[in-house]
């Protein structure tokens, strides 16, 4: 693997790491590194301050959305949503939380975090945004960017997101994160001028021989299978979850029409009206309550979603060499593709033969990526146990509310 | 049995129901009660009122039993027809004969020939509702049994109707068919000179409790017919969400194939909402055996009723006719003659009878629609009762481990 160069501002860290699913794990082993990493740094770049704004607890939070006009690099006039973040930290002493640090960010300069992130750290399961476009919609969820209900969701998908980074042991204490939440001006330049954009490449093909060596590890194989899977099944699962929505939707709302039927039907009966008038309205109760039920769901939605992008990610980490030379190359007659593919075959084992060479490092990465991976399904396996329990109180809800209105319904019934 | 079977209209009201709203038309199979608990105590209640009746009753109905018949003609279901009876009327105290549903049509026609002053109750569609494909299924059978069983009670139930003659026959005669083909059923005096009412008088005016009543079922069976709109609609629906339910539920098993801790919750949920996807097939299936029939009988019933109105329309148009005529006649008659006087009197007796059968048939219908209703609401109750279940018990299941951890 490339040696990063030594970069005062920014730790590259592949210590081996017990997998911590913790958020203050990421404290411990600050806490841990704090004496090595002075030791590494040159004096007066005050990267004392960084480790001291580490040991506290910190919290973060995705306050607020606001829509904006600008214009963006073409001048052309835009509308975007800007999303306020809030750092607090938490005194140990008596645990008041003092604001610390607010500023605006929009979904771009996220995606841009995260880029930079999945390229330094390549051996971490870096955590996925939320969705750019809403996908997976039932009819009545609006597919548009604008709507709050999506910027709602939206928010909350990004908040998740900071919090999974600030408690994963190693991501938690890099430097462009860390001014992601702090530096509100400059610090897109900032994170163009690590040059990661152009390390990306270079990573990639590193990255690719590890997985191309001659006894590939069969854990990697068996865990591209798993996410190949686990990413269809998931597809599949929302696919079918939006449609069963629709109709449920569909259900309830018919029943609306009892309301004004019996209601209708009431002005010409003597006993029976009343009876009939109140358990219409009922039923305009039951035909509206679907509207929060759904709303409520839809989180359940976000939260499988995430696992369903953390499952892509996995996915892309492991594609092969042939992909990844069309990309390269595009259009070519097939003696011009073949005389390249040589060459790179060529680089790629050289680059195996500093694989090999630098065998230990090697090794090193592996183990560091796979302790990141038993991190992430330990993560995973506690998220969607959660998701499943919060899934099953949704339905027990809506179970209990049907009864509800429908006891309320025959009880006026029985009354005509 | 013979003779004269109309009682005087004295005798009409002290019969009259209006003020008991305990009759339960014995017709009243709940609707759809699976389960005892969940029966409501007020339905209990009623049924226990009934055989605690201050009248006496002397004569119930029932009918039971279908069993399917192949002949090289043509294959057709008979129901049994049990008949406890103390009345002089019946020779014995019981019968127990067999019937098919031409055989209640036959009975409805003649009813309606030989009592048209009366309110006939309805029979079932005699064809198959569009949806309900096999004629011979266990569903379709069990739903007309219960109407035509209704239909009898009905007629059970009614002072005058339940002495007719035809219904005698029909309960106790062991070849139905060859009573049919006499036609020698004596017709009651009303009913033989409403038969020959000439037509094409016209009405004056309908009596404002007529004209009533004629709206009123005007806008009845228009509602009626939106509540069998939104019922159709609804089951449409849910039907619809289920299948899309039997597609969900097995992706959470396959999910599970993939998984090692989460594999036994991840089944757990497959296998709930399976469960919930049954209680839904069920209440579907009820909801189309149970509740749609009965709509579509009240819309029928008040159709029939209808034609009723205007057949008392008739007398009475026939009667105002004669009277006018006799009044341009310019006589100096005191005596009004007897022809006139036979159509003020049909005309009274059928405005007797029609007003004692509505006040009947409002309360029956009144008790009828509190059942349907309640039962369509406890079917609702059902099975969000059987969901709740399902999923409260996963819970435990999908918690364990955490703990164990």
């Amino acid at each position: 693997m490339e040696q990063a160069p030594r970069d005062p501002e920014r730790q590259l860290q592949p210590a081996p790491l017990e997998p911590l699913g913790h958020p203050d794990a990421g404290l411990q082993s600050a806490v841990g590194e704090e004496a090595e990493g002075a030791r590494d740094e040159s004096p007066g770049e005050g990267t004392m301050t960084e480790n001291n704004f580490w040991l506290k607890k910190i919290e973060i939070s995705v306050s607020e959305a606001e829509k904006r006009t600008g214009r963006n690099a073409m001048n052309m006039q835009e509308t975007y949503t800007a999303y306020l973040i809030e750092t607090r930290s938490v005194e140990h002493t008596d645990g008041q939380s003092v604001l610390t640090d607010s500023l605006w960010r929009r979904y771009s300069e996220f995606e841009l975090l995260r880029n930079y992130l999945l390229v330094y750290y390549p051996h971490i399961v870096v955590p996925p945004l939320p969705e750019k476009r809403a996908e997976f919609v039932w009819h009545k969820l609006s597919a548009d960017n604008m709507d709050p209900d999506f910027v709602e969701r939206r928010r909350i998908g990004l908040e998740n997101f900071l919090l999974r980074v600030a408690s994963h042991p190693i991501l938690c204490r890099d430097k462009i994160f860390y001014l992601f939440l702090t530096q509100e001006g400059n610090w897109k330049e900032t994170v163009n001028e690590t040059g990661f954009q152009l390390k990306a490449d270079s990573r990639l093909k590193a990255l690719n021989a590890t997985f191309r060596v001659k006894n590939p590890d069969k854990r990697f194989t068996e865990l591209k299978h798993y996410s190949d899977e686990l990413q269809s099944v998931i597809s599949h699962l929302l696919r079918v979850r939006a449609r069963v929505a629709d109709r449920l939707y569909g259900v309830y709302k018919v029943h609306g029409n009892y309301g004004r039927v019996f209601s209708e039907w009431s002005a010409i009966e003597k006993e029976m009206g009343d009876g009939l008038q109140s358990a219409g309205h009922h039923m305009d109760v039951y035909a509206s309550s679907i509207d929060d039920i759904l709303e409520d769901e839809e989180h359940y939605a976000d939260q499988l979603k995430e696992y369903l992008f953390y499952a892509e990610a996995l996915t892309v980490r492991t594609f092969s060499l042939k992909g990844m030379t069309t990309k390269l190359f595009g259009q070519e007659t097939p003696e011009q593709r073949e005389a390249r593919i040589k060459v790179l075959e060529e680089q790629i084992n050289e680059g195996e033969q500093q694989l090999k060479s630098k065998n230990l490092e090697g090794r090193e990465f592996v183990k560091n990526a796979w302790a990141d991976i038993e991190r992430f399904k330990e993560q995973k396996n506690h998220d969607l146990k959660e998701a499943l329990i919060s899934y099953a109180v949704m339905q027990i809800s809506m179970c209990k509310k049907g009864i509800q209105v429908w006891t309320n319904a025959k009880e006026c019934f029985s009354k005509m | 049995v013979g003779g004269d079977s109309t009682p005087s209209p004295d005798l009409l009201m002290a019969r009259s129901f209006g003020d008991k709203d305990l009759i339960l038309p014995n017709g009243g199979t709940p609707a759809g009660t699976s389960s005892p608990a969940s029966s409501s105590s007020l339905l209990n209640r009623l049924q226990l009122d009934d055989d605690i009746d201050g009248e006496t009753r002397d004569l119930f109905v029932t009918v039971d039993d279908p069993k399917k018949h192949v002949c090289t003609m043509e294959t057709y279901i008979t129901y049994r027809i049990t008949t406890k009876s103390t009345r002089v009327e019946f020779d014995l105290p019981e019968y127990s004969v067999r019937r098919r549903y031409q055989d209640f049509d036959w009975l409805r026609s003649k009813l309606e020939e030989s009592q048209p002053t009366h309110l006939i109750p309805p029979l079932p569609e005699k064809f198959v509702v569009k949806g309900v494909v096999d004629r011979f299924s266990e569903e379709f059978v069990e739903t007309r049994r219960k109407a035509l069983d209704k239909f009898l009670k009905r007629i059970t139930d009614h002072p005058v109707l339940s002495f007719n003659e035809h219904f005698n026959v029909f309960l106790t005669a062991k070849d139905l068919n060859a009573y049919k083909k006499q036609g020698m059923a004596l017709l009651t005096r009303v009913g033989e000179s409403v038969k020959h009412v000439t037509g094409g008088y016209k009405l004056r005016s309908r009596p404002l409790e007529f004209a009533a009543i004629g709206d009123y079922l005007d806008t009845f069976a228009l509602k009626l017919g939106t509540i069998d709109r939104i019922a159709q609609r609804i089951i449409k629906e849910e039907i619809e969400y289920l299948v899309e339910l039997r597609e969900y539920g097995p992706v959470y098993s396959t999910w599970s194939a993939l998984e090692g801790e989460l594999a036994e919750p991840l089944e757990g949920v497959s296998a709930c909402i399976g469960n919930c996807s049954t209680a839904l097939e069920e209440l579907t299936d009820d909801m189309t055996e149970d509740f749609l029939p009965v709509l579509r009988e009240y819309i029928l019933y008040s159709d029939s009723m209808k034609s009723v109105l205007k057949k008392r329309d008739q007398v009475q148009a026939e009667y105002e006719a004669k009277l006018e005529a006799v009044a341009l006649r310019k006589e100096d008659r005191p005596k009004v003659p007897a022809d006139v006087e036979k159509c003020q009197d049909r005309m009274e007796c059928f405005n007797a009878d029609l007003k004692a059968d509505m006040e009947r048939w409002q309360n029956n219908k009144r008790q009828d629609f509190r059942q349907l209703l309640m039962g369509m609401a406890d079917k609702n109750i059902q099975y969000y009762e059987k969901c709740l279940t399902a999923w409260e018990s996963i819970i435990p299941l999908l918690q364990e481990k955490q703990e164990a951890k």
